[in-house]
């Protein structure tokens, strides 16, 4: 029991991690399960979501400021869908990441500008950043609700995927692109609905993930963004809950990877640290590498139904 | 004709980066300033001096502060007296992104600049990417608080104005101790020279044994297994010489795991970056060694603080108050030890420069600054502070020495 106790906060924090990351690796593999692209400047709209944050608070109450970040940063990601990937529609592939890829730099080197490089403090969010205890282990109650807001978030979009006729777009415009055009459905209002879904998702990703570790900076949205996309690759590209549950386990394992030392020395199988918590992030993308060699298509990446 | 038109776009292309690369080096200011160079003297009579400091990435608002105290020296001094004739001082501006990669380009824009003496930069591990740059071009480098013996070790032309990691390491074990630790949680940054060194001296004063040491890889935000680490390790210390970037992070952990032992850090921590993520948690306890305590020369905090508030852009760089960092003060008395090794060298050529500093004595804010045969300034104190989480301040808590 006491074990339990003095390890708990490791698999809290994996749990929360990897819900964040969940969330923004839905924006990744729905906006491939459609496209085929792979939208580099994902993790850079999360970024952003968390300045305007940061600088909303200060202008507006934060009440309004939460709804006001969600709304710009769907903005945001419609308006990047419409003005960097729809004129490329029928350009080569490789041109559109290439896009994507210039897009995410325009976004960093603006943050940049705008915040002078210098790290900005996220605001406290009410109610979700305050302290709680959780079978004696201490952390914040964002850490708590993490996983079930993003569990009733993918049930939510699921629902929508399946039982809605725009869902029904989506299944079909991933399953086939040109055939669904000539069946009627039209393809630019179901790829601004997946960047504005991608993009609503980011936004609430970030309040969470903020929230935890409060520090935004230009470059704060490259290391969630990789892991999120590992993760949807993990599980699949192009499957959501694929995506999440690959987030879950990369959170989790990251957590643990960093704390094994710790544990093991509790247990007593070794004496002294061997700096195993350096081989983090190394041992996130070996397992990736060991997924795809069983398992090309990640974990759930095999039914084509589960494009969307 | 489609042809030709992309043909021409390229070239377009090409042509615009030609250009930015000849222009680059009077634009290289930090972002946020806007001008290139600080005096608009005649082109002769000019003496450049060469600001290598980050004004982004992790140690951007260190780099910046340290800047702020080059400007300050600039404004307080703008003329120097070389070998009988009145020079105009330049400060040119090199951002080196507090990346090692980029160091180097940005060492290049200085030396191309025609610098006759560098100052900086806040960070060890750009002083030591660049170093070479400077060396094969014979020009002197002031290193102003980039504390690891490397940066000066091994060569002729870095000096350095601060004291070295060999000696604050052990300062801040004897400190630990001296608060009744037994146990120390030691954190540092993957591949980054201050913070694994400092960790090193720390380790070996503290003894090897009773630490426990850990590394974080770059971009990591997620602190909070690191701080469980250190509450389950049974350790009463917890050792962070971090970057300010991660420090924030680390505090924020800290308060919200009510982490219960205190958080010491070298000197990068006196910032008010750290001030300001500590205020309010008053479940922590944060104290570090610096270079200098406000209010050891009130005649200076009070003319730095009146200049700090003059202007908008300074008052922004400084973190939004007019608190007086030691990385300031450092970078005034780097500034003004340069000066009269000009002024000994009674040229503006790099080489006499180099030669004159090792005879430069300098008393200066944070004490008498004259280099030994590394080209290391000799200290033997370092200051204490502790990091009141009330009002956001630092206060002084003692002067600490080796023994």
């Amino acid at each position: 029991m006491e074990f339990f106790n003095a390890n708990l906060p490791y698999l809290l924090s994996g749990i929360s991690v990897g819900g964040q990351y969940a969330l923004i690796a839905i924006g990744y593999t729905m906006v491939y399960g459609i496209l085929r692209l792979i939208n580099f400047a994902h993790g850079d709209v999360f970024m952003v979501a968390g300045l305007m944050m940061v600088y909303l608070s200060t202008a507006v109450p934060i009440y309004a400021a939460i709804p006001l970040v969600i709304v710009l940063t769907v903005l945001l990601g419609f308006v990047i869908e419409k003005v960097a990937y729809q004129p490329l529609r029928t350009a080569p592939r490789m041109s559109v990441m290439i896009s994507a890829i210039g897009v995410s730099y325009l976004l960093q080197n603006l943050a940049l500008y705008i915040t002078g490089g210098l790290n900005q403090n996220y605001p406290a969010l009410p109610w979700i950043s305050d302290t709680i205890t959780v079978f004696g282990a201490a952390t914040k109650r964002v850490t708590v609700i993490t996983p079930f807001l993003t569990i009733a978030l993918v049930v939510v979009l699921v629902l929508l995927i399946n039982h809605t006729k725009i869902g029904m777009a989506m299944r079909a415009v991933s399953r086939d692109f040109e055939t669904s055009q000539l069946m009627g459905i039209k393809i630019n209002r179901v790829i601004s609905v997946t960047f504005v879904i991608g993009s609503f998702l980011a936004a609430v990703g970030s309040m969470l993930y903020f929230s935890n570790y409060p520090g935004v900076t230009p470059t704060v949205g490259a290391m969630p963004g990789l892991k999120a996309f590992v993760a949807a690759v993990f599980g699949g590209i192009g499957s959501v809950p694929g995506a999440v549950i690959g987030a879950f386990l990369i959170g989790i394992c990251e957590n643990i990877i960093k704390a094994l030392d710790t544990i093991l020395m509790q247990l007593g199988v070794i004496q002294s640290g061997l700096g195993l918590a350096t081989f983090s992030d190394a041992f996130t993308f070996v397992l990736l590498i060991v997924v795809l060699v069983a398992k090309p298509t990640g974990l759930f990446g095999e039914k084509a139904t589960d494009k969307v | 004709m489609k042809k030709l038109i992309s043909l021409f776009l390229a070239l377009v292309l090409a042509l615009g980066c030609l250009a930015g690369c000849s222009s680059g080096t009077d634009t290289d200011a930090p972002a946020a300033d806007g001008a290139g160079t600080d005096s608009g003297a005649t082109a002769d009579n000019v003496v450049r001096i060469g600001v290598f400091e980050p004004a982004s990435g992790d140690n951007g608002a260190g780099g910046k502060q340290e800047t702020l105290g080059i400007q300050y020296g600039l404004a307080v001094q703008p003329t120097v007296e070389i070998g009988g004739t009145e020079y105009t001082v330049e400060l040119v501006y090199a951002d080196n992104q507090s990346a090692n990669d980029k160091a180097i380009s940005a060492a290049q824009t200085l030396v191309s600049a025609g610098v006759s003496v560098v100052l900086g930069s806040y960070g060890s591990g750009v002083s030591i990417a660049a170093s070479d740059v400077f060396g094969d071009n014979g020009i002197p480098a002031i290193g102003v608080t980039c504390t690891n013996p490397q940066v000066t070790a091994g060569n002729e032309h870095y000096f350095r104005v601060c004291f070295i990691e060999s000696f604050q390491g052990p300062v801040l074990a004897n400190f630990a101790k001296s608060l009744g630790a037994t146990r120390a949680y030691c954190l540092a940054k993957q591949g980054d020279d201050y913070s694994v060194g400092l960790c090193n001296y720390f380790m070996e004063a503290f003894g090897e044994a009773d630490c426990f040491y850990e590394t974080f890889p770059e971009g990591t935000s997620d602190f909070s297994t690191y701080v469980t680490n250190a509450k389950n390790q049974g350790c009463n210390v917890f050792f962070s010489p971090t970057s300010t970037e991660a420090a924030a992070l680390i505090i924020d952990q800290a308060a919200t795991q009510d982490l219960g032992m205190p958080i010491l850090a070298g000197d990068t921590w006196d910032s008010n970056v750290i001030a300001n993520a500590a205020q309010g948690k008053n479940n922590i306890e944060i104290y570090v060694t610096t270079f200098y305590q406000e209010g050891g020369d009130p005649e200076f905090d009070e003319a730095f603080r009146q200049w700090i508030n003059s202007d908008e852009t300074n008052l922004a760089n400084n973190g939004g108050n007019d608190m007086v960092s030691g990385l300031s003060v450092m970078g005034y008395d780097a500034y003004f030890v340069a000066l009269e090794a000009l002024k000994a060298a009674g040229s503006t050529e790099p080489a006499d420069v180099m030669a004159a500093l090792w005879d430069v004595s300098y008393e200066g804010v944070t004490g008498l600054i004259e280099f030994d045969e590394i080209g290391d300034a000799v200290r033997n104190e370092a200051y204490v502070k502790q990091c009141n989480t009330e009002t956001g301040q630092w206060d002084f808590v003692a002067v600490q020495g080796v023994e």
